[in-house]
């Protein structure tokens, strides 16, 4: 399960949270994309690689603390895309 | 008959012991002494007291004691002027299941005799026993910690959605000096959320606009009006001013500038972020946990970074996330509890969810790590695609 920020819903048709099948976070995160282009405009870069505004969590734990987009993934796990927010003042 | 007061102060020396000045001073000049509890009136006590005691009247002392001594067999010493009230005293907590209490033998007025060591406490005013009376019955807070408070100077990066709450809790709490930084004015707009502002005071500078309404609430508050943006210019000079700074900002260039800033000025940051129904918090305490970049590396183009103006913000998220600011530049300024500082917490209001996520320092990261190199940038520039970095092209 792929839990989609509020800051990016729209781009998911609204939804809080997509399935998609994958054995690694990266091969999740291409499923994603696909499924859901207007996600991938928003988290890659044009050369396909994350944007470095953008963390994604497996589970509570930091992605890049495990193995990155290379770490498994089982049907259990939920992954979070944690883009950065600036809000609060205006 | 009735026991006359002497009958009482001996049938109390029949069960509590008495210790000289002279048996009590080395654990008093070492630090590792029993507790000592000086029973005297409040007046008294101001007066002076012995090093290392803490204060509860007689009074309070069975409501108050577990707070204090929360194990029943640790050694305590009861103090008061002359170590007869003490000795009552000892009595009650040896009642109360208190196994090792002795007495001060001649109370403080002995101890003072002998030239032991005396601290005169800095009190708080009856005004401000009165008003923060609520603070000082916490025993982590208590009547040093709320001096502590009084003596704190926090910075709020915005006087907005979660400076408006933020500033408002500080100031109830007795935070000293607050320090505003905002350019910008209460706009109608503002009103939904930003409770600091009143609807007579649209178009004033939402710092001084604020300032007002802190008076209102608690005269004693110094509030510095900061009526611009921060940058790389003032940002080092006004951070040194203050102990903690609660950020606000709605924006990715500030944000990232205060991080940096607070980095180089050794100054825990509080952070709160809000879009919509979610809101983000941790605190990041400089070289102990992580920093914002150790979470976020970079900073996003503007437009991947919709702003509450652009995306909406529900008015009542803002209380939460500014209050949880509020909650966490407390407790860093008492070192009280366990902060956010190695989590990010996540509270969605339209799931009533509240998830945490570990945050770790990041070896590689760009401003705290072991090869950072830590510099004001132009996030301004960064951010805006336009320069001032040299990855700036490949995330822009």
């Amino acid at each position: 399960m792929v839990k989609i920020p509020p800051v990016l819903r729209h781009a998911a048709g609204g939804t809080p949270t997509v399935q998609v099948g994958g054995a690694t976070i990266g091969e999740v995160l291409i499923a994603l994309c696909e499924a859901h282009p207007a996600i991938g405009a928003q988290i890659l870069t044009p050369e396909g690689e994350l944007h470095k505004f953008v963390n994604v969590y497996l589970n509570d734990e930091d992605a890049r603390l495990l193995q990155w987009v290379d770490t498994p993934v089982g049907d259990d796990d939920t992954l979070l895309i944690l883009p950065a927010m600036a809000g609060g003042r205006a | 008959m009735s026991p006359s007061y002497q009958d009482l102060l001996g049938q109390a020396r029949e069960v509590i012991s008495e210790v000289e000045p002279s048996e009590v001073a080395p654990g008093v000049a070492a630090g590792n002494g029993p507790l000592i509890i000086d029973v005297r009136e409040t007046a008294e006590w101001d007066q002076g007291h012995l090093p290392g005691a803490v204060h509860i009247p007689r009074g309070f002392l069975e409501s108050r004691v577990a707070g204090m001594a929360p194990d029943r067999g640790q050694a305590i010493i009861v103090s008061c002027a002359s170590g007869q009230r003490s000795l009552l005293s000892a009595r009650t907590l040896h009642e109360m299941g208190f196994t090792n209490v002795t007495s001060l033998a001649g109370g403080f007025a002995r101890w003072k005799q002998n030239n032991y060591p005396v601290v005169v406490p800095r009190a708080l005013s009856a005004a401000q026993r009165s008003r923060y009376s609520r603070h000082i019955l916490i025993p982590e807070v208590g009547e040093e910690g709320q001096m502590k408070l009084l003596d704190s100077k926090v910075l709020l990066i915005g006087a907005g959605g979660l400076g408006s709450p933020a500033a408002y809790y500080l100031a109830a709490a007795g935070v000293g000096t607050l320090g505003l930084v905002d350019d910008d004015e209460v706009d109608e707009s503002n009103l939904q959320r930003q409770i600091i502002h009143t609807t007579d005071r649209v178009g004033m500078n939402k710092g001084e606009s604020a300032k007002v309404a802190i008076a209102a609430l608690n005269p004693e508050v110094q509030v510095n009006v900061h009526p611009f943006r921060v940058n790389r210019d003032n940002v080092l000079d006004l951070l040194s001013q203050y102990d903690v700074v609660v950020d606000g900002a709605d924006n990715f260039p500030t944000r990232y500038l205060m991080a940096d800033a607070a980095l180089m000025t050794n100054t825990p940051l509080v952070h709160a972020s809000i879009l919509r129904f979610e809101g983000h918090a941790s605190v990041f305490t400089p070289y102990d946990g992580p920093c914002y970049r150790c979470l976020f590396p970079e900073p996003p183009p503007p437009d991947l970074a919709p702003s509450c103006g652009e995306a909406g913000v529900l008015g009542v998220l803002c209380g939460v996330m500014g209050n949880i600011q509020a909650t966490e530049a407390i407790k860093v300024l008492l070192g009280i509890g366990d902060t956010l500082s190695g989590r990010l917490l996540i509270y969605d209001a339209l799931d009533m969810t509240f998830t945490e996520l570990k945050v770790r320092r990041d070896p590689d990261c760009p401003s705290c790590g072991p090869n950072a190199d830590l510099q004001l940038r132009d996030y301004e520039a960064w951010c805006a695609g336009v320069g001032g970095h040299d990855h700036v092209g490949a995330t822009a």
